[in-house]
């Protein structure tokens, strides 16, 4: 007979999993959710940093970026509206919120960022509003009458006073990005009953990570829609864009090591049933593709990008594969976190599986078609509003 | 002769019987259809025996009693009848549970095995055969909404749908709530579901609908070895304050979260989580 010397070590992992952990509450519609307001914080960031940061080779992709993250953000409740068990109530999140909920700050947060980012997007395109709106007729001028605010003054001065707003909107529109997905984070960071969400590293993790999807995402579409509807791309932007892209994934990367290696350093009572998770259940999605495949090649192939200077074809070649696999790198972070974090149960003794089935309510069908429609409404925006400098309506301006 | 006498005097009192067994059943289903019809004085459940002392008369919206409940580990004998009890009162939809009983086994080589299959509700009536070694110790340990002093849940939910009344419950109010699972994630002890019928987030409320009528939880009620105990610490007479009182062994359940439950455990084993 002996008995435990080691007070703990005597919590062995033996697969039992408490009776209500065996399903998976938040699955793919909350793996999307972060995913899509990552890019469209991302996105936006990309157009601060040449409104506001004056990064002038960032130019031809500066205002597609705002259109290309309206796009994704109006999409952003979509998961979530899904997800709820009553989509009905939705909006008593903002009409009677809990003030001590992480959630319940969403509605407000996400409807300032809106604003913000549609006031933005007005006074960008006041001119070319004004400018289209000269030749369109019937709805289609009443739509342009709006987007230009009423206003067909397009003088100088009027002109300087749209660029002091559209300074000043860019400029809170950082911050507010920021907070929106570094809020997004902390819906998962806050949960100290989960021991892979509960970390204060969580929030900047989320946001880095927006911040590379976000860049990723602007490389793909510029290149895809420039080289399919047959124009010019401009290397230099696509270059500041790797080299941004790089900058992030660094300081992303590193974090997202740093997080785990932190648990693992520390070893507290959380860390054998991370230990488990990771050498489990979440092996192959967190460490042979989420940080082996996706992460380390995409990292040495940006920092060789960055450094060297590739001939423009095989910048343009190599540019869209990378941020594909930073864009899946990303969905991998968020499944891992989202998905993975649930797998464990809190018995702390045992894992539960997970496996997305195409056909459900939250299924893979409803994933593709949610993630899908941005590209859509992104599609129907350009109808509107000229994605590029060079478009017709632009030059008119 | 005797014996006639009797056995004319036995079928006598069988026809007597008949005849008061049918006067009865009439009279009890008049009686009863009337009550159906008209309402009685006094509800049913005041009938019973008043379980918890001064809850009857208590019509305030909360009263001013401090509940707490106490699981007695070394007593539980995993018969499950808390748990059919618990999802008669509640007709708790098939694989969630609101409440459970879990089985520990340690073996020679200190290895703990854990299992509550269907949530103990069929009870243990079998042993375990997958166990390699020599078996040293085993016991049961019943799991329910702790009512938390300091609730995750009540902390995350986005509508205020669940809350927490003054006498200590946390309670979720079903037409409020938007099903959105944030509690269930931030619940450390995973006593939360969501109800698939209703959409809504469900857990044990330690019967408060009971308790307010002065009846105790019903798998209280149920328990033939008293392992669970129900009352009111502000009773110096309750059975739970002179436990809490008195030095015994007791814990709650993941101290370290901080969540102070009011569900206390009497000789609880540090093999738990």
């Amino acid at each position: 007979m002996s008995v435990a010397a080691h007070g703990e070590t005597i919590a062995a992992v033996s697969n039992y999993i408490f009776p209500n952990d065996f399903h998976v509450h938040w699955s793919l519609m909350i793996v999307l959710y972060p995913y899509i307001t990552g890019l469209v914080a991302g996105a936006f960031i990309v157009s601060s940093l040449y409104h506001v940061f004056h990064i002038k080779s960032l130019k031809p992709v500066a205002r597609f970026s705002l259109l290309f993250a309206l796009a994704f953000l109006i999409c952003a409740t979509w998961p979530l509206l899904n997800h709820l068990g009553h989509p009905e109530r939705a909006m008593s999140m903002m009409l009677t919120p809990n003030p001590t909920s992480a959630m319940a700050g969403f509605g407000y947060i996400y409807s300032a960022y809106f604003i913000v980012l549609l006031l933005e997007i007005i006074f960008i395109f006041r001119p070319v509003s004004v400018a289209l709106g000269q030749k369109a007729t019937g709805g289609l001028k009443t739509l342009y009458s709006v987007l230009a605010i009423g206003s067909d003054n397009v003088s100088a001065k009027a002109l300087k006073l749209d660029h002091k707003i559209i300074g000043f909107l860019a400029a809170i529109g950082i911050p507010m990005a920021c907070f929106l997905h570094g809020y997004v984070g902390f819906i998962f960071g806050g949960i100290k009953a989960n021991p892979l969400w509960a970390t204060p590293l969580m929030p900047l993790i989320f946001l880095l990570s927006a911040c590379v999807s976000g860049i990723a995402g602007i490389i793909v579409a510029y290149i895809l829609l420039r080289k399919l509807s047959g124009k010019d791309i401009d290397v230099d932007c696509v270059q500041t864009l790797i080299k941004f892209l790089w900058g992030f994934f660094i300081l992303d990367f590193t974090f997202e090591m740093l997080e785990l290696f932190s648990h693992f350093y520390m070893a507290n009572h959380h860390w054998h049933t991370l230990e488990a998770l990771y050498s489990g259940p979440l092996y192959n999605t967190f460490w042979v593709a989420q940080v082996g495949i996706f992460s380390v090649i995409p990292f040495v192939f940006l920092m060789f990008m960055s450094l060297i200077r590739f001939k423009d074809g095989l910048l343009l070649f190599f540019a869209p594969v990378i941020s594909v696999m930073i864009l899946i790198q990303v969905l991998l972070m968020r499944w891992n976190v989202v998905v993975g974090g649930q797998l464990m149960s809190k018995s702390e003794r045992g894992a539960t599986t997970f496996h997305p089935m195409w056909l459900e309510k939250e299924g893979i069908l409803p994933a593709i078609i949610i993630m899908v429609a941005p590209v859509v409404i992104l599609w129907l925006i350009g109808k509107v509003l000229p994605f590029w400098m060079d478009d017709k309506g632009a030059e008119a301006a | 002769m005797k014996e006639n006498i009797d056995i004319v005097d036995i079928k006598k009192e069988i026809q007597k019987d008949r005849r008061a067994f049918i006067k009865n059943v009439l009279s009890g289903t008049i009686a009863g259809s009337l009550l159906m019809v008209i309402p009685a004085g006094a509800a049913l459940d005041q009938r019973l025996p008043e379980q918890l002392p001064g809850m009857r008369g208590d019509d305030s919206p909360f009263t001013e009693k401090k509940f707490a409940f106490i699981v007695d580990v070394t007593a539980c004998i995993g018969c499950g009848s808390c748990c059919v009890a618990d999802k008669n009162e509640y007709n708790v939809p098939d694989g969630n549970y609101r409440t459970w009983v879990e089985r520990y086994i340690i073996d020679d080589h200190d290895e703990v095995f854990v299992d509550s299959p269907n949530g103990g509700l069929d009870g243990y009536t079998k042993a375990r055969t997958d166990i390699p070694h020599a078996v040293r110790d085993t016991f049961f340990v019943p799991k329910l909404c702790n009512m938390c002093e300091k609730p995750s849940c009540v902390q995350v939910c986005p509508v205020g749908a669940t809350y927490k009344t003054e006498d200590g419950f946390i309670l979720i109010d079903k037409s409020r709530c938007v099903g959105c699972g944030y509690c269930i994630q931030a619940c450390p002890y995973s006593v939360r579901f969501l109800n698939p019928v209703s959409r809504t987030a469900e857990k044990c409320t330690w019967c408060y609908h009971r308790v307010r009528k002065g009846l105790l939880p019903a798998c209280v009620n149920v328990c033939p070895v008293h392992a669970r105990k129900f009352g009111d610490l502000n009773d110096k007479n309750s059975e739970v304050y002179k436990i809490l009182r008195e030095p015994h062994v007791i814990s709650v359940l993941k101290p370290g979260m901080g969540n102070q439950p009011a569900l206390h455990y009497l000789g609880l084993r540090r093999e738990v989580v």
